[in-house]
């Protein structure tokens, strides 16, 4: 039952530790994406090769892939990585397990990405310590209130970012990674803080293991899918149109790319928030009774589940373009950051548990 | 649907039925339902709910007027059992059901159906590879054959060309997702129906039987059957409870435990429990949740001519404060001469704060006090009209007051009298716990569970189980591997490369030519093709 103050200290140090090397990863990372000069010589070196992205199609390889089989071949043509636009653009995806950046930018020697990298790691380090301080200074898990959520959410965040990047190169994302995350701690120890100490009875459960730390990763995988997302929408309007504000676009791998990742991590996040809706049922049959009751968190629950269905649909229909699907992903995330702020923090229901 | 929008004059109520239903079946409108129910399930977090706070909804109503009956006309108090919000999930239900099966029916028959044959031009599919081989074509389509059936694929041979397909599993979990989810709703509806809700306040010592009378409120679903409870007993011994007296900040006064102790009978058998907020009590089919806890104060009340009128514990209701502030009601008809009775605020650890005023600042019992002042006159509990017991009626009832004529406050620790202008007396005798129990039966619960898992295995193969055509060609000494897939797959050309790497492996070895460099992972590495292969996914 009792508290470590003193471990609990030590956790708040290292938040603030792990604060400060992130901000300095997210300006190498920024370097790396925006930065000015190479920009140019990049350029140079992409230059030939945008006229084949500006040509994509905008039907998603699953949908023309799912045409009707036959010997015309012709629709699986069209949208599909074999028609000769595709294949350039395609090349360095994930299929190839290559590197995510285009042509021009495979030579381009990504120092500043190099030390962003390096730096995501020891911020990764001190994050994950203060999250094991904290823990300890309490003997539970570390997500008894929205403060600790934050600090592990955010921990998880970057851990799975960097599985992520030893697989396929997504380090155009560090920016918004580590930024993200800059964000969500400066939060966590200001306005969401929560002196340490025990948890009230409702979370006394071992479904605070199941169902929570799910919740987590469903959040973490969610965002990661978000950013994509972003980038895809960027990266589509600049095969467009190429607006000059865009330019460092040139460093993002093609947009089809781009939202294969940000697809598939939302699938994995999409079964992992099904799952954290079920357990989330079965906790509540325990704790309250019913297994759905419609209290304030379980709707917003079930809207952010509903918004990722009509998702993945709308990837699977005629007529939906990619950038369209992806804005359907951006409600999806904005939908699961208003059910972890507004929800928690001013409705009522059942699940107050915020610590404010 | 083009005929119809065509000539909509004699499209007929037939017609015009079969135009609907194929309009509802499509995922463009399935996709806009759902959209619709993400939306339409919004107001019910933004406005108070009667499933959830009956109270909130009235006081919701007071406050807004026109404005609140309006809300309250088109069903936004009760949004999930509203004509609209069903509307919906039944539409999107409907549309389900008419997806899923053409989708079953379809499905079925290609699972028994042997791989398509190949198309005309192989070259253009995603996964792609091309060699020349010396093997004799038969033996190169024999091996192709074995090696894609080693790896799960169902396989045709044609005359030229083996076809494969596998991945059938990714439909299959589509389908038993959809009609998981389908039937996940079927089971809450009914669930509803047969099932019940009750609620029981039970002070330290209570017994509750398990019968209609016995519930201080009860919900049954609209086909519940209430010879169908089950017979049992349930007896509170003891509660204990306990609060963070060391912890700094918002953290001080938190509830740490509540621990109740409990007995049930069924069938003459006593068993002891012990229920927690987690943990309920499960008789059968039936639980016992706790949901909530309290104090009641233990009062003795006795009228002038000094005859006990009333005695023991009051349930007093806490307002949600850390401290425990609790209100209660005392109601006391047999008093001799006027009926009496006494409205109070109960405080665990009373203190006084900046202001001089008694609040209460921790929520165990360190200094108990009650607060009460008293009425006189008729409590109207003979009028007929149901009463709750938290609440004082007092429009007949006059206050009592003190010599000076000021209202009559009384103050009192544990232990201590004070005497009644009227002649009699109240005591504050000490205080006993008490909690709220839920207690509900849910017969479905079971076959929800089974439906919850099945949503999840069919969603995990849907999305992540590759479906993919393959096909092996050999003209003239040139062998051509081609791989379609089927949805979202990563994998696709690889496979091609895999499977002609394969191929040209056991080819190499037939020539004595020990190159085996034929790496999948290589992928733009066209130095590879010692044969002659070009790689479709490497063209530059
Ligand atoms: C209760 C409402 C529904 C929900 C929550 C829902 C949810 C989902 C989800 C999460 C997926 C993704 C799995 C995957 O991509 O394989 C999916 C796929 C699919 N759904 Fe639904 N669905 C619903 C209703 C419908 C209806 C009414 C239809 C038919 C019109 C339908 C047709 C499909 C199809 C064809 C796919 C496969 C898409 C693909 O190839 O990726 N669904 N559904």
């Amino acid at each position: 039952m009792d508290v470590n103050t003193d471990l609990a200290m030590w956790s708040n140090q290292l938040i603030v530790s792990a604060m400060i090397v992130y901000a300095i990863a997210m300006i190498a990372y920024a370097f790396d994406l925006f930065g000015g000069r190479e920009l140019k010589q990049s350029e140079v070196a992409t230059a030939e090769s945008k006229p084949l992205r500006v040509r994509r199609t905008t039907r998603t390889a699953t949908a023309v892939l799912d045409a009707p089989e036959g010997g015309t071949g012709d629709s699986a043509a069209t949208g599909g990585s074999t028609a000769e636009g595709g294949s350039a653009a395609n090349r360095g995806s994930g299929a190839n397990g290559g590197s995510g950046h285009s042509d021009g930018e495979a030579e381009r020697p990504r120092r500043a990405a190099r030390v962003g990298t390096s730096l995501l790691v020891l911020a990764a380090l001190l994050h994950v310590g203060a999250v094991l301080t904290r823990a300890l200074s309490v003997t539970r898990v570390p997500w008894g209130n929205m403060m600790e959520y934050i600090l592990t959410a955010t921990a998880i965040t970057v851990v799975v970012f960097l599985i992520v990047i030893t697989r396929k190169d997504v380090r155009y994302l560090g920016t918004f990674v580590a930024g993200g995350v800059l964000l969500s701690l400066g939060l966590s120890i200001t306005v969401f803080y929560t002196p340490a100490a025990q948890l009230i009875p409702a979370l006394q459960s071992y479904w605070i293991a199941i169902h929570v730390p799910i919740a987590i990763l469903s959040t973490a995988l969610l965002y990661i899918s978000a950013i994509l997302a972003v980038l895809q929408i960027l990266k589509a309007r600049y095969e467009d149109r190429a607006p000059a504000w865009l330019r460092f676009t040139k460093r993002l791998p093609a947009s089809t790319d781009i939202e294969r990742v940000s697809y598939t991590i939302a699938a994995v996040g999409f079964i992992t928030w099904t799952f954290t809706l079920i357990a989330g049922a079965i906790w509540a049959e325990v704790a309250w009774s019913r297994y759905w009751g419609w209290d304030s968190k379980e709707i917003w629950t079930f809207v952010v589940w509903v918004v990722y269905a009509a998702y993945l649909h709308a990837r699977a229909t005629r007529g939906w373009s990619p950038t369209k699907v992806a804005v359907l992903n951006l409600i999806g995330i904005a939908s699961v950051i208003f059910n972890f702020t507004v929800v928690n923090v001013y409705f009522n229901g059942l699940h107050s548990y915020s610590g404010l | 649907m083009d005929k119809a929008t065509a000539t909509p004059p004699q499209l007929g109520f037939f017609g015009m039925c079969r135009w609907a239903w194929r309009q509802l079946t499509t995922m463009r409108v399935a996709l806009i339902l759902l959209l619709i129910l993400a939306l339409a399930a919004i107001p019910g977090s933004l406005l108070p709910q009667r499933i959830q706070d009956p109270g909130r909804v009235t006081r919701f109503l007071e406050e807004n007027g026109v404005w609140g009956q309006f809300l309250d006309r088109i069903q936004m108090f009760d949004v999930y059992s509203s004509i609209w919000f069903s509307s919906i999930y039944l539409l999107l239900m409907i549309s389900l059901v008419g997806c899923v099966v053409p989708r079953s029916a379809q499905h079925w028959k290609a699972m028994r159906s042997a791989p398509p044959k190949a198309p005309r031009r192989l070259g253009r599919m995603p996964g792609y590879v091309e060699f020349t081989s010396a093997t004799e074509a038969r033996t190169v389509l024999d091996t192709a054959q074995a090696r894609l059936r080693k790896l799960g694929y169902r396989t045709a041979r044609h005359d030229d060309h083996v076809a494969a397909e596998r991945g059938y599993l990714r439909e299959t979990g589509n389908l038993v997702f959809h009609i998981s989810l389908l039937v996940a709703t079927l089971t809450m509806a009914i669930g509803s129906l047969f099932g019940y809700q009750g609620q029981r306040i039970l002070i330290e010592g209570d017994t509750f039987t398990n019968s209609l009378v016995a519930y201080d409120s009860f919900e049954p679903g609209a086909y519940f059957d209430p010879d169908s409870l089950p017979d049992f007993r349930l007896t509170l011994d003891e509660f204990t409870s306990s609060f963070d007296a060391t912890a700094p900040g918002s953290q001080f006064g938190q509830p740490r435990v509540f621990e109740a102790q409990v007995t049930t009978t069924v069938d003459g058998q006593s068993e002891s429990h012990t229920l927690k907020v987690n943990e309920p009590v499960r008789v059968g089919e039936t639980g016992v949740y706790l949901t909530g806890n309290g104090y009641a104060p233990e009062v003795t009340v006795r009228d002038a001519t000094g005859k006990v009128v009333h005695s023991g514990p009051t349930v007093f209701v806490p307002g949600g404060d850390a401290g425990y502030t609790s209100e209660g009601v005392i109601k006391v008809p047999d008093a001799a001469g006027t009926q009496m009775g006494f409205v109070g605020v109960f405080l665990p650890t009373a203190t006084q704060n900046d202001q001089g005023e008694l609040v209460s600042s921790f929520a165990e019992l360190r200094n108990p006090y009650l607060v009460m002042s008293g009425y006189t006159g008729d409590l109207g509990l003979d009028s007929g009209v149901p009463q709750s017991v938290y609440s004082l009626e007092a429009e007949n009832m006059t206050q009592m007051t003190d010599a000076t004529g000021e209202p009559l406050t009384l103050q009192m620790g544990v232990g201590q009298t004070q005497e009644l202008p009227n002649g009699g007396s109240v005591t504050f005798d000490g205080v006993k716990r008490y909690i709220a129990v839920d207690i509900s039966q849910d017969p479905t619960q079971g076959l929800m569970l089974v439906s919850a898992i099945c949503v999840l295995l069919g969603l995990g193969l849907s999305l992540f189980v590759p479906r993919r055509r393959m096909w092996v060609r050999v003209t003239d000494g040139r062998v051509e591997v081609a791989a379609l897939a089927r949805g979202e797959d990563p994998m696709v050309e690889r496979a091609a490369r895999d499977l002609a790497a394969d191929l040209r492996t056991g080819d190499s070895d037939a020539e004595g030519d020990s190159c085996a460099e034929g790496d999948s992972d290589a992928p733009g590495d066209s130095k590879t093709s010692t044969t002659g292969s070009r790689i479709a996914s490497g063209r530059d």
